[in-house]
């Protein structure tokens, strides 16, 4: 790791100022990736600002269907949050699998989203919950927020404060894990709203990061059943290749993910 | 170069180090407790876990200053008077451990584990929790083993206790 | 059996040390003064060094010395070597390329050391490897080893014309083809055997300490053979005489091969000390580990297996080769041919027999021996080739093995090896019986009423091991013995140290060896210290490897105790005024048969160091050695069973149950021994479902350098194991041991092949069957 400058901020506005303050600075959340990232000398930020401490960036709230997680939310208590769990077990099974225990016990759902890692999970549910990603400045449509591998809508020393959205009628999600680093090779959240509405969000198997699947969603609209994909084909060309999985594999798995996600749903 | 504070088995303890030195450095050079290892680049291989603040957490994959001011429990905190933990005693009794470089951060793991899970541990929760712990020599049978040893002996007592 | 004896499922006397966190493992090492290093490597697979330039990076903070390939030329330190001399079958020797320790001309794959950056602190060595600049012309790269023997291609050592090391063979041809031509049948097969890293979860690390006040080198390093190292070390590297050169091997995270070799750092760390004045240490990194640490296996071969009309085998055709990687690592040779082609018999009686292997240099990492070395290859081969056969006969798997096995003993094979003793038709039926072999075919179709295609496999191995009598592995080239010492010291108050020149690396020697001595003598074992991995302490031993620690230098214990005993008899018998042939000894205590008359082990310790009464002519204390010499190989055999699951949707490939049945020998901790087993099957399946190190054909890079990419084993990979023994002794050493080390490792790849081949009705598919690999070989089956 390269020399760097730690900060541990004490309030958002507190974490901003001293993010102004840095030259090619970070903010540092849990660090679950970050930190190996820096290790690997593969990121060299000038100055960390710690927010994994800042209060009003933590826990997690519930008023009516709507629930809002505090950025510096690490997985575990995400994963173990009884009320989210009654809402929308999706998601709590989502941050339960997330790494292994310990990556859970500091790393944060603000870090995942705001690193936007074409691997990781939680980008597929925040798409596919057509979540809102609250910075300390403006609010975020998921749908504009994740812009590509590693990029988002994210302004230089815009910092991802929380999430929220409108719990669905039905939710589901299902990882296929890289049997190596047991990232999602593919990831498939699907969300049926009460209207009918169906949004169906893929992580881990795009060139270009998470994104939803039209021709999916379409066939679950009209009809919410795994057997509803039986005649959908998943075009292999705009995915991932790589020494796992070529991306003919990576289409199948699309498939079956998002078929046993809607069963997960309807059994929930 | 600055100095952190923390309480580390119990001891508050203070060491002067780079803001880019890793909390499981800080253990092993400053503070010269090496029973914390290091085993992978990627945060992957768990031979480092340490409690921090009750929890477990890779000290690899956290700089000694996001650990400032929080409480770590190291391998060498675990045993209380000279008397092995209960999950050491039944890494002994089960065979789970061969080399034992890895063994640290599965004994802090399996801690952490019972803690969460108490005396509802089966065989697919343990291994599905080790996900982050990678052993090279047992196959993972006796600690799988170990584990669940560790885990009716320490729920048993807590049951007999209340 | 005592409680602490032989046969007893004793609890490890080095556990607490490891569950306490005072393991003292090399990187735990630290001596005043000390500093840290950092090698700079090469980027590039294949290209000349035309300059490094170090003037900046030596100006950086915290450095003290940036030293490279030319001082140590300078200095006179030698090239790394391989100790194991092969002929081809032209008579020629093989083709040694030149192996620096730090390259100065030419690197030959990603991860070749060029310089080395000595600092205050770790990071500070790394700031200022980065500066330093070497200048590199690139040059055309090789990977595969079927592809590096054709014309045309980049050529690595000037030795080595089209970069084949040696073409070498076993067996009769003649006899071999004749048999095949004369086949009511013959399966033709081609088996590859994937490249592995051995990922010990200790990375290498040394600490070089050159002391100039004595001209003395101490070099703490994670080592299977610390003796071996010194050896080599000076004989080879001039690096010190032996008499001015410590090596210690203090606690080891695991080694299983990849830590028997020398490898540049340690050398260049010793020598980098006197260089610099300060103690100097080194430890990997993963990645650094990925890419230095010798690999394993990366075999091609082609089989022909020819039957008669009984469905018995007539003969066996083998086609190998064999990637060495850039270099030749210390034992590589040995491995793809006398530790491979003499097992191409298996647990069969095969009359004829013919093998051909080609070792070839490519721009990748050494390849040396990994758990098992040379048998898991001639294993996965002749099983899968076996499984193969059944399925074109029609005939069931355990018949076609039954058919074939080696029923009397001992059996001669045609490629070498004399087996002494086994009972292959033990191990099958009680794997079988374990598995429920029986009960599959309800169990497949309950599985395929859910979807999933359900197969089952086995695997019957047989390995040659606790190697090795040094006269015969002389000649056949091993440039060293391969025999073991001990010395027991008995210490005046009846206390026991046992100094072996095994070195134990997870293995429980501390328990193990304590427990022949506890047999013995009846003393607790707690009162028994075992000595190891230190070449100051220790007499010249030959270190662990190949499941010869059990066999070999506990044979060499039993010696040492042999000697003791007898002299501890013969000062009992004096103070007891008795005939010594009437002592026996029990429970610690040395007594007359058939009479009371006792005298307590201490005390018969305490008259050998007073000796103030001991028998005329007796010289005082009580301390013998013993070198011990196998006389043979000892032949561990087992049957293994797997049943698999596959999901054809994804290709997942679910472990529903591992059997393993096998025949050891006598065993000393039953305990330790299935802990073997467990770990060595972890590491067959790994090989099996998930261990691929992949260079990119293009350019030798590795994509696979971390955890992120290299699949290793997880506890939620495998299942617990079902693990039984029987027993037929060895009757070459005094244990009856044949050794369990290396088995679980051997045994298991084809087994879960076989069960996986079986599930999806498809043979094609090579190791690692990831999911993607299964579920296309699934659907081609279709």
């Amino acid at each position: 790791m390269y020399e760097t400058h730690y900060h541990r901020a004490s309030s958002i506005q507190d974490a901003v100022k001293l993010r102004q303050a840095a030259g090619e600075g970070k903010y540092l959340s849990g660090g679950m990736t970050l930190i190996p990232t820096m290790k690997q000398r593969l990121a060299a930020p000038s100055d960390l600002v710690d927010v994994r401490q800042v209060p009003e960036m933590k826990g997690i709230s519930v008023s009516g269907r709507t629930v809002r997680i505090g950025a510096a939310t690490t997985h575990f208590d995400v994963a173990s949050s009884s009320e989210l769990a009654a809402l929308c077990p999706a998601i709590s099974g989502l941050a339960s699998h997330i790494g292994d225990p310990h990556v859970r016990h500091m790393g944060t759902i603000g870090g995942s989203i705001a690193n936007n890692d074409p691997a990781a999970d939680y980008p597929s549910a925040m798409l596919a919950l057509d979540a809102t990603i609250i910075t300390d400045r403006r609010e975020i449509a998921a749908g504009d927020f994740f812009t590509g591998l590693f990029e988002t809508a994210l302004e230089d020393g815009e910092l991802v404060t929380a999430v929220t959205f409108e719990a669905p009628a039905k939710a589901g999600y299902q990882k296929f894990a890289n049997p190596a680093s047991r990232y999602a090779m593919t990831g498939v959240f699907v969300v049926r709203r009460d209207n009918g509405d169906v949004r169906v969000a893929v992580t881990g198997a795009g060139s270009n990061g998470v994104f939803r699947h039209e021709g999916i969603e379409a066939a679950l609209s009209a009809q919410w059943s795994p057997d509803a994909l039986a005649n959908v084909t998943v075009d292999p060309s705009d995915l991932l290749s790589d020494i796992h999985a070529d991306a003919t594999y990576r289409a199948n798995l699309v498939k079956v993910m998002a078929k046993r996600a809607v069963a997960a749903a309807r059994a929930d | 170069m600055a100095k952190i504070t923390m309480t580390v088995n119990g001891r508050q303890v203070s060491g002067q180090c780079d803001d880019r030195t890793l909390l499981v450095h800080f253990i092993r050079e400053n503070l010269g407790l090496t029973g914390t290892h290091v085993g992978c680049d990627t945060s992957q291989c768990g031979t480092c876990v340490v409690h921090m603040d009750g929890k477990s957490v890779k000290s690899c994959s956290t700089l000694a200053a996001q650990a400032a001011g929080s409480d770590i429990t190291t391998i060498e905190g675990l045993a209380a008077n000279g008397e092995l933990h209960p999950v050491q005693a039944a890494f002994k009794a089960n065979h789970g451990l061969q080399c034992g470089f890895c063994t640290p951060g599965m004994v802090m793991t399996a801690v952490d584990m019972i803690r969460r899970h108490g005396g509802q541990l089966d065989e697919a929760t343990v291994r599905a929790e080790l996900e982050g712990n990678i052993c090279r020599c047992t196959g993972y049978h006796n600690i799988v083993k170990s584990i669940l040893a560790a885990a009716a002996e320490m729920g048993g007592a807590r049951v007999a206790a209340e | 059996m005592g409680v602490e004896g032989i046969g007893a499922r004793v609890a490890r006397k080095e556990d607490k040390r490891f569950l306490t966190g005072k393991g003292r493992y090399t990187d735990d090492m630290s001596v005043p003064g000390m500093k840290y290093a950092i090698f700079v490597r090469s980027p590039y697979a294949h290209a000349k060094i035309r300059s490094i330039d170090a003037a900046a990076a030596k100006a950086m903070p915290g450095v003290i010395g940036v030293l490279d390939g030319k001082q140590l030329l300078a200095d006179g330190i030698g090239n790394l070597i391989c100790g194991w001399m092969i002929h081809s079958k032209d008579g020629s020797p093989m083709k040694m390329g030149a192996w620096r320790p730090l390259a100065h001309e030419t690197v030959r794959y990603v991860g070749d050391a060029v310089a080395i950056v000595v600092a205050d602190s770790v990071a500070e060595a790394k700031d200022a490897a980065e500066a330093v600049v070497v200048d590199y012309e690139e040059l055309p790269v090789v990977t595969d080893a079927t592809k590096a023997l054709e014309q045309g291609q980049p050529q690595l050592h000037p030795e080595a014309p089209n970069n084949l090391i040696f073409d070498w063979q076993i067996g009769d041809p003649a006899a071999t083809d004749k048999a095949i031509a004369a086949a009511a049948h013959v399966t033709e097969i081609t088996i590859h055997n994937n490249r592995l890293s051995p990922n010990p979860m200790e990375p290498r690390a040394t600490l070089g300490i050159y002391d100039g006040g004595d001209d003395h080198y101490t070099c703490y390093t994670t080592s299977q053979n610390p003796h071996v190292a010194r050896l080599v070390m000076s004989a080879f590297y001039n690096v010190a005489p032996e008499n001015k050169l410590r090596v210690i091997a203090p606690d080891v995270g695991g080694g299983f091969g990849s830590k028997i070799y020398i490898y540049p750092e340690e050398i260049v760390c010793l020598w980098a000390s006197k260089r610099t004045g300060v103690p100097v240490k080194w430890t990997s990194d993963r990645t650094e580990a990925f890419l230095t640490d010798a690999h394993g296996r990366d075999h091609l071969s082609k089989v022909k297996m020819a039957f008669d009309a009984n469905n018995r085998i007539i003969g066996l055709k083998v086609d190998t080769v064999a990637n060495l990687g850039a270099y030749m690592s210390l034992f590589s040779s040995a491995v793809p041919t006398y530790l491979y082609a003499t097992l191409l018999s298996g647990q069969y009686d095969i009359p004829a027999i013919h093998a051909n292997v080609r070792t070839v240099y490519t721009n990748t990492a050494p390849v040396d021996a990994y758990r098992g070395a040379g048998r898991p290859e001639a294993t996965y081969l002749l099983e899968r080739t076996m499984e193969t056969a059944a399925r074109e006969l029609g005939v069931s798997p355990a018949e076609l093995r039954r058919i074939n096995f080696i029923r009397t003993f001992p059996h001669q094979t045609p490629v070498i090896m004399n087996y002494d003793a086994g009972d292959y038709d033990a191990s099958l039926d009680a794997a079988m019986k374990a598995a429920d072999w029986n009960g599959f075919a309800a169990r497949k179709a309950e599985a395929a009423g859910r979807g999933m295609k359900r197969g089952i496999g086995m695997s019957c191995y047989i390995e040659a091991c606790g190697i090795a009598p040094s006269a015969a592995v002389g000649s056949l080239g091993a440039g060293v013995g391969l025999w073991e010492s001990a010395e027991v010291r008995v210490n005046a108050v009846g206390t026991i140290e046992v100094l072996t020149g095994s070195h134990s690396h997870g293995q429980g020697h501390e328990t193990t060896f304590a427990q022949l001595v506890a047999d013995r003598f009846g003393v607790p074992i707690d009162s028994v210290n075992i000595v190891h991995g230190d070449t100051d302490k220790v007499q010249m031993g030959m270190g662990t490897y190949g499941s010869r620690s059990g066999a070999v230098g506990m044979s060499a214990v039993v010696k040492a105790l042999d000697k003791v005993e007898a002299k501890a008899k013969k000062i009992a018998a004096h103070l007891m005024e008795a005939d010594e042939s009437d002592i026996v000894i029990e429970n610690g205590e040395l007594k007359v048969a058939g009479t009371d008359k006792t005298v307590p082990w201490f005390q018969m310790a305490l008259a050998a160091y007073t000796a103030h009464n001991l028998p005329p002519g007796m010289e005082p204390g009580l301390k013998e050695g013993a070198f011990y010499d196998p006389a043979n190989f000892t032949f561990p055999a087992g049957c293994y069973i797997c049943e698999v699951e596959v999901d054809p949707e994804t290709g997942v490939t679910k472990i529903i149950q591992f059997v393993a049945a096998d025949d050891f020998g006598n065993i000393i901790n039953p305990m330790i021994v299935e802990g073997q087993v467990h770990g060595g099957l972890a590491q067959g399946i790994g090989q099996a479902l998930l261990e691929n190190v992949h260079y990119d054909p293009e350019n030798g890079q590795l994509l696979t350098a971390s955890y992120m990419d290299y699949a290793m084993p997880r506890a939620d990979d495998l299942p617990s194991f079902k693990v039984s023994t029987s027993n037929t002794p060895c009757p070459n050493n005094p244990l009856g041991i044949k050794g369990c080390g290396e088995a679980g490792a051997i045994g298991s790849p084809p087994a879960l092949i076989n069960a996986i081949t079986d599930a999806i009705g498809n043979n094609r598919l090579t190791m690692p069957a990831t999911p993607q690999k299964v579920w296309a070989a699934a659907h081609a089956a279709n």
